[in-house]
């Protein structure tokens, strides 16, 4: 099983989301995460799928979302060619002595701290999925109320790959 | 024992005494075990039947339909009969066959993603990836159908796993799922409000509706009418909850409904929707209903609440458990002069039909038939004209009146007459279609006669896709396009073809005796009614 990244460009039309989601669903897909997006251009959407599979399996997956009426482009994010970035909001238990420990926890990984209570803090962090996990992993040992991740967004690297939606 | 006959030990221990069905290679596992159990097996003509056949089924007996087809085709033809069941909230458990695990995705034989195609068609659907998980699933599918707001559930099983050893069965006994906990009783205050406000309106009125029938409220609904003398409604989905002759009852309401009915409801200060969708053909125009009046909102589904017209009193939870508790809560009111004014409304009601005496009056002969029905008996109307005459003039007493409200569906009746009929053999039931209707449905003729169950059928014959026309005749000036129906078989050769008896009734001289003489027939019989082609409702 090998993880791939496809980035589609798809006209954004309504219930373009759940066409590409029934078709992973029908041909049983494996979608670890996916995140879209309107584009600078609103007449389109860009969408990161995080998938997983062997490699025919993999192939077909791209041949069958680039079918899709909606479709425009599909291309890999190769991991060295590309940069992926996902969003984490983690709730975190702390008392008042445990806040400056937390808070420094989260510096060290450029997170921020975005809303403190008396009983527990959110902390903000961006990265790519390991860095996610290896911050949740430091956690390990506060109580987490609550963890949000928006999955992956990724674009490829320079400008030779841009598709120009004019 | 394999995942087929775990899936018949299921049907058993949920008392499954029938499933509908039509087979194909992807569901041979199962077949091939159930000819080993108690559980009858009906075959039908068409997949569609099969649901509307379940659905029949469990309207009489309030517990879940089954049905059983193949993958594929099977699978998708029965869409229409889920849709169908789904509108109405009636209870079904569909099980279709489906291909080899492994290959799934891969678009063969007879592959349809049938999870995927029924998504917006049923409460929930499962996808068997583990034989071992067949006892959960059907426990958990019989569950969610019947509880909270009924409605149907698919559950599609790869044949690899029908055939896959099942190492241990045990049928769970109870069932909790995380994420589904119907409300079921009332919220004690809101239920304060309502007899709050009911014990101060001056014109109260009840709207019931199918969900009324569904949760099994219909005689607590009437003693609580009763017990403080409100007057009651219902929509297409809750007629028979009131016997028709009731006093208290004024009939239905609706832009196919009675006008006294809708006047009521208009005029009424305290409106108590009971198990209504509050949808476009029953309330035309969510305002009236609101503006100026208190609008209780009963229904178990809590998305129904506020989704066609804004409640002052939502109340969430089971007609019957609500009522249970209301019939024993005190108020008084005094309603008598707003019954005064209904009455007279229903006196002055003008019945504006000028039938023509060369053909059958179908308002009459309704009216007739179901007069002289028995009394608990069940009479199924289809979709059309001949539904919206049966609708107004259908006398239900004790018995049941069961038709395709939400859907619409064409050819519903015959089928779903099918299943009652089945579900209770003693008592009489009839089904009554249009000329256009009986033929989306002729072909399980031979159901009844293979499985000998006996068939009444009416046939209101006009030559005519008759709502179709009559809109046609409204909308572009009888521009008529595509609802003739020339090309009809003769239905007295037809249905001798199965053996049935054929009676035809031209006009309304002999309208007595012949529909005796369909009563009494003890054979299958199909009565034809020739009606005035350009008649409206």
């Amino acid at each position: 099983m090998q993880k791939r990244v496809l980035q589609l460009l798809a006209d954004n039309n309504s219930g373009v989301l759940s066409r590409i989601s029934g078709l992973f669903s029908r041909r049983g897909y494996n979608i670890e995460s996916i995140t879209a997006g309107v584009t600078a251009d609103p007449r389109f959407s860009r969408i990161t799928i995080v998938t997983s599979g062997d490699r025919d399996v993999l192939e077909q997956i791209e041949k069958q979302v680039a079918k899709l009426e909606d479709v425009r482009t599909v291309c890999e994010l190769k991991p060295d060619e590309s940069v992926y970035r996902e969003l984490a909001l983690v709730k975190v238990r702390t008392t008042a002595a445990q806040r400056q420990e937390i808070v420094s926890l989260a510096s060290i990984f450029r997170g921020n701290i975005i809303d403190v209570a008396p009983d527990c803090v959110i902390i903000e962090v961006t990265g790519n999925q390991s860095k996610v996990d290896a911050l949740l992993k430091l956690l390990e040992g506060h109580e987490i109320l609550e963890l949000a991740r928006t999955g992956i967004a990724g674009l490829s690297r320079g400008s030779e790959g841009v598709t120009h939606l004019a | 024992m394999i995942g087929a006959d775990a899936i018949v030990k299921c049907l058993e221990a949920e008392k499954v005494e029938q499933v509908f069905g039509y087979p194909g290679v992807a569901i041979c596992p199962f077949y091939n075990s159930i000819l080993d159990s108690k559980v009858r097996t009906i075959l039908v003509r068409t997949e569609q039947n099969a649901a509307h056949a379940a659905s029949g089924v469990a309207r009489m007996t309030g517990r879940p339909g089954v049905c059983a087809v193949t993958s594929g085709p099977g699978a998708t033809n029965i869409i229409t009969g889920i849709a169908t069941a789904f509108a109405d909230s009636i209870p079904l458990v569909v099980i279709t066959g489906q291909v080899n695990s492994e290959l799934l995705g891969s678009d063969v034989f007879q592959e349809a993603d049938i999870t995927g195609a029924t998504e917006s068609f049923v409460k929930y659907s499962y996808l068997v990836r583990n034989v071992q998980d067949i006892p959960q699933i059907f426990k958990e599918a019989f569950y969610i159908a019947n509880s909270g707001r009924k409605g149907p559930v698919l559950i599609d099983v790869p044949i690899d796993i029908q055939n896959a050893y099942v190492s241990k069965f045990s049928y769970p006994s109870e069932v909790s799922l995380r994420t589904y906990k119907p409300t079921v009783k009332g919220n004690a205050v809101q239920m304060k409000k309502v007899v709050y406000e009911l014990g101060n309106a001056h014109r109260p009125i009840i709207c019931a509706g199918g969900g009324v029938l569904t949760s099994g409220a219909k005689l607590l609904v009437r003693s609580f009418a009763e017990q403080h003398g409100i007057p009651v409604v219902t929509t297409m989905m809750g007629k028979g909850v009131m016997p028709t002759d009731h006093p208290l009852y004024y009939g239905m309401v609706g832009n196919n409904g009675i006008d006294y009915a809708n006047r009521a409801m208009n005029e009424a200060d305290v409106i108590m929707m009971v198990g209504a969708r509050v949808a476009d053909r029953a309330v035309n125009q969510p305002d009236l209903i609101t503006k100026g009046k208190t609008l209780i909102h009963i229904d178990v589904d809590p998305a129904e609440i506020g989704k066609n017209a804004i409640s002052t009193i939502p109340l969430v939870g089971d007609a019957k458990t609500i009522f249970q508790e209301l019939v024993e809560m005190k108020f008084s009111g005094d309603y008598d002069d707003w019954i005064g004014t209904l009455e007279e409304y229903r006196k002055n009601h003008k019945n504006r039909r000028n039938p023509s005496a060369a053909y059958v009056d179908p308002a009459r002969f309704i009216a007739m038939l179901s007069g002289a029905m028995e009394e608990n008996a069940v009479y199924v109307a289809d979709v059309g004209q001949n539904q919206i005459w049966s609708c107004a003039n259908a006398v239900i007493r004790k018995g049941r009146f069961l038709t395709s409200g939400g859907m619409g569906t064409m050819g519903y009746s015959i089928p779903c007459a099918l299943g009652a009929k089945l579900a209770e053999p003693d008592r009489q039931v009839v089904a009554v279609c249009g000329d256009g209707s009986f033929q989306m449905s002729m072909m399980e003729l031979a159901t009844f006669v293979q499985h000998h169950i006996q068939a009444k059928i009416v046939v209101i014959s006009n030559g005519y896709l008759g709502m179709v026309r009559q809109y046609q005749h409204y909308a572009y000036k009888d521009h008529y396009s595509v609802v003739s129906l020339d090309g009809s078989p003769d239905l007295e050769k037809l249905v001798s073809a199965y053996g049935f008896d054929y009676l035809r009734l031209e006009n309304m001289r002999n309208a007595k005796r012949v529909i005796e003489k369909f009563l009494k027939d003890e054979n299958n019989v199909l009565l034809e009614c020739i009606v005035d082609p350009m008649d409206l409702v």
